[in-house]
This record gives C-alpha cells, structure tokens and sequence, in this order.
C-alpha cells in the first residue's frame, strides 16, 4: 500500500491550514457563501438536510487497520457513531459540525487520509477495481497508476474549477469491475503484440441525468503518455465544456455534441503540442510508486488440502457454506481465497458501518488478511488476502460482528445512495425502499435460486445509486411534494455495460415490495435452465415485465 | 487609484480596463486594456503607444498567438471565479506562445485561487472589492509542494531535486 513520502504528508497538513483558515474566514463572514462553497466541497463538504456531510477520500479504495481505526475513532468523536461506504468507494460521515471539519482533517492527516476534491467541479477520487492485486485475470495492477493520478490531479493547478465534476476509474482486467464504461474517462489497461503495458482510453461515459456509455478514443496509449493525454483530455474540456447550464455540463454532453471522432481529433491535437514534455512519466518514477504495491508475504500453501477441509467444514454448517459460496471469490494465490464483509444486512442503511464494527473489521485484517481492508463502489468491504484454512474461523468471528449476511451479488445485495434521509439533492427517500425489499426477500433459498441480480436504487437523476446500470433500477422521483420510484429493467454494469430501459409510469413506496414480486416472478417463469435475470431480461424484452405489473390496471 | 497584487506587492493599479462596448475612440494617455478583438480589428489604425489587450474567458488566446510579447501587460478576464477557462488560458500565453509580460488575472476573482493562478502564469491579481490584501497575500503561498509541472517550472515533483 502507498505510503506517503515527506513531500505528500507536507501536502495534505498544508491543505489542512489553508482549509483551517477558509472555514474561520467564512465563519468570520469574511468569505461569501458562494465563495465559500467551491472550497468546501473541493474538501468534501456539503451542507445537507440536516447536518453537513463530509466526504473523505479513500484513492482507489484501499485501506488499512491504523485508518480503520482512526475513522472509528473519528466517527465516535465528531459524529453519530457510524459512516457510510459510497458508491465511489469514499466514506461519508453525516453528522459533523462544520466548526469541527478543519480537526477532522487534522486527524485523518495522521493517517494519510484527507477529503481532497472529494466533492466540487475537479477530478475526484480515482477509483478501480476492489480486486486489484489479487484477481485472477489481471493484466496489470491498477492501483500505482490510480496513485500516479491521484498526484497528478492532486491540486492540479488549471482543473481546479471545470466545468462539472471530473470522475476517472481504472480497471487491469479483462471483467470490468471499475464501472470504467460509465466515467468521464475510464482506463483500461491492456497489451500490445510487444507484451509493452499501456491504456486503452475512453471518455464522456457516465450516468446522472442522461446516462451515456462511454467512447473509446485512442485503443493504445503508451504508459509513459498517460499524464500529458491525460492534461490533454482534461484541457480540451476545460476549455469547451458548456458553463453556462450544469445539466450539460458534463464531459459526456461535448463528446456526443462534437462526436467522439472529432473530440479525439481535439485532444490529439492538443497533444502534439505537450507530448514529450517533462510530465512525460519515467521508469523510474512507475518504479517507485509500483514499490509500493509489491506482494504481501504469501505463505506456499498446499491448496487440495485447504480445499478439502473448507468442503468438510462446508458440508457441516449448511450457514458457512452459504457464506463461502457467496461471499468469497478466488485468488490468484493458491490456498488463499478473497473476503467480502457485507455491509448489507436487512434493517441496516446499505453500506453504513458503525465504530465499533470499524474495530472489529480492522482486528479481522489485522488477523487474517495482511491488515489491509478495501472499499467497493457496492458498498462493501473487502479482505483481499485470508488463508482458506483461516476462513472458518474469519466467518464465525464476521457473523458475531453483524457482516457475514451471505448475499453478495444477490438481491439484497442492493447498491443504494443515502437519499432524502440525508442528501439534499434527493427528489425520495431510498433507504426505506431498500429496506421493505430486504424485508420482503429474506429467504435465503430464494435469494440463492435467483441468482446472481443487480438493485440499484438512487433517490433522485444524479445517480449516485447507478440505477442506470443496475439489473433493476429504482429511480425515486418527486410528483408534485409526493415520493414515487420509476423501475427500469435491464442494465448493467461490467465489461459489457448496457443501459437499462424504463419500464412505466413509476409506484409509491409501499407498492415496491409487490412490484418487484412481480417481476421476479416474471423471471421465474421464462428462464431457461440457469439463466441469468439479465439475460432472461434482454431475452424476452420489457413487455411480460410490464403485463404482469401493470395487469391490476386494466381490471 | 485602487489597488493591485503585483508578484508579491500590493501596489497602485494604473491599467484601466476598457469595456467591449464603449463610445468614440479609446481615449489617449491612459494605461489601457483593449479588449482583444478591438485590438486584432483596428491594430493597423491604432496610434495608442504602449498598451494592453484583455481577454476574455470565452475566446481563443490562440487569436493574439504570437504576438502577445507586443504587449506589456495581458489581462484574462473571469467573469465568476468558478469559470477556470482563464487558467489555461494563462499556462498557454506563457507556455505555448512564450509570454514574458505581465499577465494579470481581472474579473471575480478570489484570494483562495492566488496559488493556483500563479502556478498558471498569472503574476498580476486584481482581486475582488472588499479583500483584505495584506492577508491575501499569504495564500500565494498556501503550498510549498506541489505534484504537477507549471508555468514557473516545468518539471513535475517526480523530476524534480528532492
């Protein structure tokens, strides 16, 4: 894991001091309001409903037990006791006091940690793939370049105030597991036939108010290239970028007004101009940072063996087996298998984690798993490297702390944004929705016989939820002062990224437990053999979805 | 007269800007900004000795190019301090078309963006009614690191001496 140099500590305690002193001006009335909110959001902070948020940055997800234990600490200090996981792997804490943020800051600066250009019109946090590292098909490491782009964007000096908000991710696999297809600019890191690492680049992918796949604009940049195309990328929208309605403001609306072809024409020639210039990277400079990702001490281990009590212990505790099929993927380290603690217990706000949980899971990594933990834009948490023949025991102590609910990749799985409960920018709650579907399919057989589904659910068009490429989508949306939720069918999300498609008028909160029965059921009834929702979904089309639905209707 | 940070001083601003629309001639004996297009339309007729051109946020530098050394002082207008197109616009006068005047930014802008700005080139900022100066000053200091190339140094920290 990247460690901070003296330069980069000096950074983030700098950044302190200068946010230490906007907020006593602002509270002085020294700084406007509308001054003063570009500077706090570029730090994460909103002013919300009911409390500021703060939004603390974790680059690409990853953890580790001291930062763990620091936001519990944190969490218990300066607020309610608990945080949140959001979709862009971050941690938001919803009840601090603005007068308290600066300390905050201080204290998350102890542990290499801050809330830089978490929020605002800037690039934010580089996010990736929560498997990073370990996972079976990669092609590279994602996490030294998201760390390399976490400096270069750091304060970059010209993109402090873009148009919109400015979102890269990076995945090393071939299964895309970073959502890349639906970011400003999504890198994909690939080959060429010399076996030389480079990027395969797109952008204008997002989702929000008008979800777009993204394009890709250049099959092959060599890695020594990536900041200046990059600089490139950015400039060209910095420059043309529409300012004057935030709706079209984002990088996706120029792409598609000017077509991707002559956004690539753009860049490229804005390229020419600072390609080979000294933010050309070095071998050295990757060497560096990639240090810092080396292996942990993995143990050789003797993977039949672990293989074999793991099937005894299976075949014993029909609960474990459960968690072990659902829970757990595999490694490319013989003997070892990967963690995902679900944050999604019925009852408790999707992705919310308490201090004394934040303990218990950094005590877990601490134990099993090389004291690193990661954060997923599903809103759980990931112990990447745990011995096989230490997952009984992992399992057993997980259950006890509230995060071994077996339904990763299920249904109550669900991806959901905090909603008008807290945000805001929220048109519905999500929360309770999320909760009465839980509620409502807590068989875990039946859970298991659906199979692998994706829930979204975002309280308003910003998206934060991804309804747009959930498998189900549940967008709450606001008719005159009263809550409702549209249903859309058939996204997702991956190497294959669709959109998914609205499948009617939209229903109140109470109806929504029913209105997924439904279509369910609809599924139920037309898969063949072991067919996926999604693909039973893209088979068969919106029509017996919408005739099941809307059937009470027509009586 | 009003005030101006020039490099680190705060000193008197002789420049007056001259709006996009104004009547008669641009008058003589003043230190004048023109706006770039009047300039680029009448510079062969011009009799103003020594001036200044300002630009605004939603035109081309690329428009002056080269000839920005022509003048002593160039001015990029924001018309709101959350419009960064001006930033860029600084890095390319001083970085593509080699810039050595002063480059002064106008418009609403506010003390929390002096690092920025100077990393972009700007080392003349006239700063919005009502800030206190003397304590603006220490936020074109705010950063003693930074990670990326600019304007002053070209070299990202990573090729730098540390």
């Amino acid at each position: 894991m990247y460690q901070y140099t003296e330069n980069d500590q000096k950074i983030i305690e700098e950044r302190v001091a200068q946010f230490r002193g906007q907020t006593s001006r602002y509270l002085a009335g020294e700084l406007t309001d509308e001054e003063f909110l570009p500077l706090r959001l570029q730090n994460g902070l909103y002013i919300q409903r009911l409390a500021p948020m703060l939004r603390i940055a974790v680059p690409y997800g990853l953890l580790n037990s001291t930062r763990l234990r620091k936001l519990a600490d944190i969490v218990r200090t300066y607020d309610k006791g608990y945080c949140h996981i959001t979709t862009r792997q971050n941690i938001q804490l919803n009840w601090p006091q603005l007068e308290e943020v600066p300390e905050i800051l201080a204290q998350l600066a102890e542990v290499q940690m801050h809330a830089v250009q978490t929020s605002g019109n800037c690039i934010r946090n580089i996010t990736s793939d929560q498997f990073a590292g370990v996972a079976a098909d990669e092609i590279e490491d994602p996490r030294p370049w998201c760390e390399i782009l976490r400096q270069w964007s750091t304060f970059h000096p010209e993109f402090a105030f873009l148009p919109r908000k400015f979102k890269i991710a990076v995945s090393g696999t071939e299964g895309d597991r970073a959502a890349i297809l639906v970011h400003d600019i999504g890198l994909q890191i690939v080959r060429n036939a010399a076996g030389e690492i480079g990027f395969q680049v797109l952008v204008g992918g997002g989702l929000g108010r008008t979800p777009v796949i993204g394009s890709v604009i250049r099959e092959f940049l060599p890695w020594q290239h990536l900041l200046t195309y990059l600089e490139a990328i950015v400039r060209v929208y910095n420059r043309y970028g529409n300012r004057a309605n935030k709706y079209k403001a984002r990088i996706k609306i120029l792409v598609r007004a000017w077509t991707p072809e002559v956004f690539a024409e753009k860049v490229e020639a804005e390229w020419a101009h600072i390609k080979d210039s000294p933010e050309t990277l070095t071998e050295e400079e990757v060497k560096r940072v990639k240090a810092y990702f080396t292996e942990p001490a993995y143990e050789s281990l003797d993977d039949a063996t672990a293989e074999a009590s793991l099937s005894n212990q299976a075949q014993e505790h029909k609960a474990f087996s459960r968690w072990l099929e659902r829970n757990t993927h595999p490694h490319r380290i013989p003997g070892y298998q990967i963690v995902t603690l679900s944050l999604k217990p019925t009852g408790v706000a999707p992705g919310d984690v308490t201090d004394s949980q934040l303990e218990a899971i950094a005590d877990l990594a601490d134990q099993y798993s090389f004291s690193e933990i990661r954060a997923t834009h599903n809103q759980n948490l990931v112990l990447a490297d745990v011995k096989k023949s230490d997952l009984f025991a992992l399992w057993q102590k997980a259950k006890v702390a509230g995060f071994a609910t077996p339904n990763i990749g299920t249904l109550t799985d669900l991806i959901c944004c905090p909603g008008g409960d807290f945000c805001s920018l929220a048109n519905a709650k999500s929360i309770p929705v999320a909760e009465a579907i839980q509620r409502r399919f807590d068989d875990l057989d039946y859970l298991y016989d659906l199979g692998d589904l994706t829930l979204n659910i975002s309280g308003c068009m910003n998206a934060c939820g991804h309804h747009h490429v959930g498998n189900i989508g549940v967008l709450g949306v606001d008719k005159k002062g009263e809550e409702f939720y549209q249903i859309q069918l058939g996204g997702r999300a991956g190497t294959d990224a669709e959109l998914a498609n609205v499948l009617g008028p939209s229903f109140g909160r109470e109806e929504m437990p029913d209105v997924i029965e439904k279509i369910l059921n609809v599924y139920l009834q037309n898969r063949r053999g072991d067919e996926l929702f999604i693909d039973t979904c893209r088979r068969i089309g919106l029509d017996p979805f919408k005739e099941s639905v809307y059937a009470k209707n027509h009586h | 007269m009003p005030k101006i940070i020039i490099k680190d001083k705060i000193v008197d601003d002789k420049w007056e800007v001259l709006p996009k629309v104004f009547l008669g001639e641009p008058p003589v004996n003043k230190l004048l900004l023109l706006p770039m297009k009047y300039w680029l339309e009448h510079s062969e007729t011009l009799r103003l000795p020594v001036l200044g051109i300002w630009i605004d946020s939603d035109e081309e530098v690329e428009d002056i190019g080269e000839k920005a050394n022509m003048f002593p002082v160039i001015a990029i207008n924001f018309p709101s301090f959350t419009d960064g197109r001006g930033f860029t616009a600084g890095r390319l006068l001083r970085e593509r078309y080699g810039y050595n005047g002063q480059l002064r930014a106008i418009g609403h802008v506010i003390r929390d963006q002096l690092f920025y700005l100077k990393r972009c080139g700007f080392d003349a900022f006239q700063l919005r009614e009502g800030t206190d100066l003397e304590e603006a000053l220490k936020s074109l200091n705010d950063f003693s690191v930074t990670y990326q190339g600019d304007a002053d140094d070209p070299n990202p920290l990573f090729r730098r001496d540390q």
